[in-house]
C-alpha cells in the first residue's frame, strides 16, 4: 500500500468566479461554495470569509478545523461521510497545503475555541498561520446541541471538499511529493532487519456525545481497538466530531496531518521500523477502559512491537486510559513514550494528571493548559466572543468592557496539541 | 510515609547531582552569558561578574545600569532565636520581634551582597512560638513586611532544623501572599521544603549549621543572579535553587511529535533521557467506616457534576472551577428543567439541564427518605465542576465542605461525579 502525498503550497486565497489554483493563488467560488453547504434544513444562516495571518481579527467559538485536500486516485476523502465507503489510503491525494476550513458560529458545547491572527494568542494556536476560509453557520431554534455538532461537521468536510477539488485540474505543478509505503504486517516486521519494530498508539477520544471522534463514519466509542494504516489517516478516515477543551482536542486538520505519524516517518527504515498504528479509544466506563486497554497491549504484542508512542486526547477522564495503556503496554515489554498536556492550576502547582504510574517514565508534554493568557482586543471578531466567560478556560469577567479576553490556554484551539504539533512545553521551575 | 522517603532521597540525589563541579561551571557561565544578554557587554565574562564591586559603576555608560545599582535591594531577613542571637532552647517561645539591620549570618550574608542588596532589619521569633502560635506568630510577621514593604524578603538558612524550616516555610508563604520574593536556604528533606517550596527560592544546604560558610555565599550568590536577570533566574539546574514544583509553559526547540520520537529511540537503545513530566505519587484517602444504622443519618449530596440552580447564581465555571457552590434542597422533591442545569462543560449537557436528578439523584433520595431508609437529606447540596479543576483546589473545596458539614451533623455523603 502507497499513499502519494502531493502538496501544493497555498499563498494566497480569494474569491472569484470559479474554483482554481495558479501560482499559489486559490481562487474559490463563493456563491458555488455557500450553495454547495446550504443543502441542509438545520441551517438557520450561513457567512463566509477568508482570514490571513496576521489580520486583526478573532475567531470564536472555533469547532472544527480541516484542511481541504483532493484524492486524484485510490477513493475519496473522508469515507463514511462525505466519500463512500471504501477504504482509502492508497493512491494520489492531493493537498491544499497552507489554507484551512475552520467552522464558527454560536457555541455547541462550552469547549470551543479561540483563533486569533495576531498578538500573544497567535503563538499558541497553529491555525495563525494557515489561510482560513472561515464559515459561520448558525442553526434553527431548537436544534440539540449533539445534532448542533452534525450539522456544523458535515458543513466543514463538505466545504473542504469542495475547495479541495479546486486542486484536481490545478493549473500549476504541484511543489512537494512524497511517498508514503505501508507494507503487509509480515513483510513490513521483517523488513530493516534489526531495527527495532515501533508503533504508534493512537487514541481517539470517544467520552461520549460531544466527544466523539469516528472512524471510516463509525462512532469510535463502539470500536475495539484495531489496525490502521497510517496513509488512511492522511486521507480523512479519522474525523473530529468533539467539543472537548480547545486546547487538546484533536481537529480534523490534526489528525490529517498527525505529526507522530510524519516524524516516525522520518526516521523508518533509518533507526527504526514503523510498522502500524493501532486506534483506541477513551470512553468513560472503567469495563470499556479496562478491555480497550487489554485489547491494545495484546495488539501490541501480536503485531511485535518493541516500543509505541502514545498519544492522549483531552484530559482528565483518559488520563486514566492513558495511564491504563501504558502499564499493560508495559508490562508485555512494549516501551512506551507518552505525549500529554498538562493540567496543573493556573498556578502551576498542582498535579497535572489525574492519574499517574511507575511505568511512565517517558512523558512528552506539550505544556499546561491552566496557564493564563491576556488575549488583547483584536480589530474584528469572527463568531461571538461573548462566550468567552464560559468555554472552558474561560471564568466570570474572562471578556472585558474592551473586548479583551482573559484566559487559560485551554481556550486557544490546539495550544497544547496532545500529537505533539506544536513547540510548546511545561517544565518544573 | 516510605514513598515519600524514598522520592525525598531521590530528589537529594538529584540535588546532589547539581552540586558536581560540572554543573556548578555550567551555571556559573550561565550566569555570565546572561549577564552579557542583560548588559550588553562581553567583556563581562572576564570580570567573573561576582567579585564585580558595582556592576553600574563599570558600565555607567549603560543606560539603567547605573540607576538600578544605586537602588539596592532592600532586605528583610528572618532567624530563629538561636541564630538571632537570643538564645537556645529556652528562648524558643519568643514571640516575632524587629530588630534594625543585619544580625548573626546576617551579618555575612549583608558583607557578600554588598553594593546588590541591603538587609535593613531582621525579624527573630522563637521556633517553638512560630510553630505553637502560627496565626499569631504570621500576622505578627505579615505586619511588619507590610509596613517594611521590602523588596526581598530572606529566611534562614534552617538546615535540616525541622520548626525552623516550617517558620521559614511560612515566613516565604507569607511574603509570596504580599507579592515579595523570598530567598531561603534549606537541607530538601527539611520538611519546610517539601511543604513550602513553591513559595520561595531555596538554596540547597547542608543538614547543619556546620554548613553555613558555604550556604551564605551560596545564597548570596543567587540573591545577585535574582537581581540581575530582573526576577526570573530560570529553570533550578540552571539558576542552581531546588525545585519548586511549579510547571511552567515554555517553548521547546523542537516540536513534541519529534521530542517523543527521539525520546523514544533514546529509552529504546537503554541511553538517557529526561521525562518532561515525572510522575507523582498521589495520595490516598482511606474510606471511612461504614454507618451502621442508615435509618438515622443524615445524608448529603455533594457533586462535582455542576448541578446549579438555573442561571448558575454563582457563576461556578464550566472548567478549572474557582469555587463551589452550596444549595437549598428542602423545598424540592424533583428537580427539573425550570429549577436546576448543570454549569459542567466537559459533557453533553441535554439530559443533565432536563433533569437534574440523573446527576443530583434528590428524587432518588427523597424516595428513601420516605420509605424511612435514610434518615433525611441535608437540606443543603454542595457543588462544582470537576471539569479541568485542580487537585490543589479540589482539596480546599473538599476541606471547606467537609467542615461545613460536620458542623451540620452530617454522618453521609454521596458524592456524584459525571
Amino acid at each position: 500500500m502507497e499513499l502519494q502525498l502531493e502538496k501544493i503550497f497555498i499563498k494566497e486565497v480569494k474569491f472569484g468566479q470559479e474554483n482554481r489554483i495558479a501560482d499559489g493563488v486559490l481562487t474559490i467560488n463563493r456563491e458555488g461554495l455557500l450553495e454547495k453547504v446550504r443543502d441542509d434544513h438545520r441551517i438557520a444562516c450561513l457567512d463566509l470569509e477568508i482570514v490571513r495571518p496576521g489580520d486583526d481579527v478573532r475567531i470564536m467559538p472555533v469547532k472544527d478545523v480541516i484542511e481541504p485536500r483532493c484524492k486524484i486516485s485510490g477513493g475519496e476523502m473522508f469515507p463514511g461521510f462525505t466519500g463512500d465507503d471504501d477504504t482509502v489510503g492508497s493512491g494520489i491525494t492531493r493537498v491544499l497545503s497552507g489554507a484551512a476550513v475552520v467552522t464558527t458560529g454560536k457555541v455547541v458545547g462550552f469547549q470551543e475555541g479561540i483563533i486569533d491572527m495576531q498578538g500573544p494568542g497567535a503563538d499558541y494556536t497553529p491555525f495563525s498561520r494557515t489561510i482560513n476560509i472561515v464559515i459561520t453557520c448558525e442553526v434553527k431554534e431548537g436544534v440539540k446541541q449533539h445534532v448542533h455538532e452534525e450539522v456544523l461537521r458535515l458543513l466543514g468536510l463538505t466545504a473542504a471538499n469542495y475547495i479541495g477539488e479546486a486542486a484536481r485540474e490545478a493549473e500549476q505543478e504541484v511543489e512537494e511529493v512524497r511517498k508514503y509505503e505501508h507494507k503487509p504486517l509480515l513483510e513490513a516486521c521483517s523488513l530493516n532487519g534489526g531495527l527495532p519494530i515501533v508503533g504508534y498508539v493512537y487514541m481517539l477520544q470517544s467520552q461520549g456525545l460531544l466527544h466523539d471522534t469516528y472512524v471510516y463514519g463509525v462512532d469510535a466509542k463502539e470500536i475495539l481497538p484495531t489496525l490502521i494504516s497510517p496513509t488512511e489517516v492522511m486521507d480523512g478516515a479519522i474525523v473530529s466530531g468533539n467539543c472537548v477543551s480547545a486546547c487538546d482536542k484533536n481537529t480534523t486538520y490534526f489528525h490529517q496531518n498527525n505529526p507522530i505519524i510524519e516524524e516516525l516517518y522520518e526516521k523508518h527504515g533509518r533507526d527504526l521500523n514503523f510498522v502500524g498504528v493501532i486506534i483506541t479509544n477513551e470512553n468513560v466506563t472503567l469495563a470499556d477502559k479496562e478491555r480497550s486497554s487489554s485489547f491494545t497491549a495484546r495488539l501490541a504484542e501480536k503485531i511485535g512491537l518493541e516500543a509505541a508512542i502514545v498519544s492522549e486526547e483531552g484530559f482528565g477522564n483518559p488520563d486514566a486510559d492513558l495511564i491504563m495503556n501504558c502499564r499493560k503496554l508495559e508490562e508485555r515489554g512494549v516501551r512506551t513514550v507518552l505525549v500529554t498536556d498538562e493540567f496543573a492550576g493556573r498556578d502551576g502547582a498542582s498535579q497535572s494528571l489525574a492519574d499517574s504510574a511507575p511505568e511512565a517514565d517517558a512523558v512528552i508534554s506539550s505544556g499546561n493548559a491552566n496557564e493564563v493568557i491576556e488575549l488583547p482586543a483584536l480589530g474584528r471578531v469572527i463568531g461571538h466572543d461573548r462566550y468567552a466567560d464560559s468555554i472552558a478556560g474561560g471564568f466570570s469577567g474572562s471578556l472585558k468592557d474592551d473586548g479583551s479576553i482573559e484566559v487559560e490556554l485551554q481556550a486557544i484551539i490546539g495550544a497544547t496539541n496532545e500529537l505533539g504539533f506544536n513547540r510548546l512545553t511545561a517544565r518544573e521551575f | 510515609m516510605s514513598e515519600r522517603k524514598s522520592q525525598m532521597k531521590n530528589k537529594v540525589e538529584n540535588n546532589r547531582e547539581l552540586s558536581t563541579e560540572r554543573n556548578k561551571e555550567k551555571q556559573r557561565q550561565r550566569r555570565i552569558d546572561n549577564r552579557e544578554a542583560a548588559f550588553g557587554e562581553t567583556v563581562f565574562a572576564e570580570t567573573e561578574g561576582l567579585e564585580t564591586e558595582c556592576l553600574g559603576a563599570e558600565f555607567s555608560e549603560v543606560e539603567g545600569a547605573e540607576a538600578e545599582c544605586k537602588n539596592k535591594l532592600r532586605v528583610v531577613h528572618y532567624l530563629n532565636q538561636f541564630f538571632g542571637q537570643l538564645g537556645g532552647e529556652e528562648k524558643a517561645d519568643l514571640p516575632p520581634r524587629m530588630q534594625e539591620g543585619p544580625v548573626g549570618p546576617g551579618q555575612a550574608l549583608n558583607a557578600e551582597l554588598n553594593e546588590v542588596a541591603e538587609i535593613e532589619a531582621t525579624i527573630i521569633c522563637g521556633d517553638g512560638y512560630f510553630n505553637e502560635n502560627k496565626e499569631a506568630a504570621a500576622d505578627r510577621v505579615k505586619e511588619i513586611l507590610m509596613e517594611l514593604k521590602p523588596d526581598l524578603v530572606v529566611a534562614g538558612p534552617a538546615f535540616n532544623a525541622g520548626r525552623y524550616g516550617m517558620a521559614c516555610g511560612a515566613v516565604a508563604e507569607i511574603a509570596a501572599g504580599l507579592e515579595i520574593p523570598v530567598v531561603s536556604g534549606i537541607f530538601p528533606e527539611n520538611p519546610g521544603y517539601e511543604m513550602y517550596r513553591q513559595y520561595g527560592y531555596f538554596i540547597e544546604t547542608s543538614d547543619s549549621a556546620a554548613g553555613m560558610r558555604k550556604a551564605v555565599p551560596e545564597m548570596a550568590e543567587f540573591i545577585k543572579y535574582f537581581w540581575e536577570t530582573g526576577g526570573n533566574p530560570g529553570r533550578p539546574e540552571e539558576a542552581g535553587y531546588l525545585p519548586r514544583g511549579i510547571r511552567r509553559n515554555l517553548f521547546a526547540e523542537e516540536r513534541g511529535a519529534r521530542r517523543a520520537v527521539n525520546m523514544l529511540l533514546q529509552k529504546i537503545r537503554g541511553e538517557e533521557f529526561t521525562s518532561e513530566y515525572p510522575m507523582p505519587s498521589f495520595d490516598r484517602v482511606e474510606p471511612a467506616a461504614p454507618l451502621e444504622d442508615l435509618s438515622q443519618a443524615r445524608i448529603a449530596l455533594v457533586t462535582s457534576g455542576g448541578i446549579v440552580p438555573n442561571g448558575n447564581p454563582d457563576r461556578i465555571e464550566s472548567s478549572s472551577a474557582s469555587k463551589f457552590g452550596r444549595y437549598q434542597i428542602d423545598d424540592f422533591d424533583d428537580l427539573n428543567e425550570t429549577s436546576h442545569e448543570t454549569a459542567h462543560g466537559g459533557y453533553d449537557p441535554v439530559f443533565a439541564n432536563e433533569d437534574a436528578d440523573c446527576v443530583l439523584p434528590v428524587d432518588v433520595l427523597r424516595d428513601l427518605e420516605e420509605e424511612g431508609r435514610i434518615g433525611k437529606l441535608h437540606e443543603f447540596y454542595y457543588s462544582t465542576v470537576g471539569n479541568g479543576t485542580s487537585v490543589a483546589s479540589a482539596r480546599t473545596f473538599a476541606r471547606e465542605i467537609a467542615e461545613e458539614l460536620l458542623e451540620d451533623g452530617v454522618q453521609a455523603v454521596i458524592l456524584t461525579s459525571t
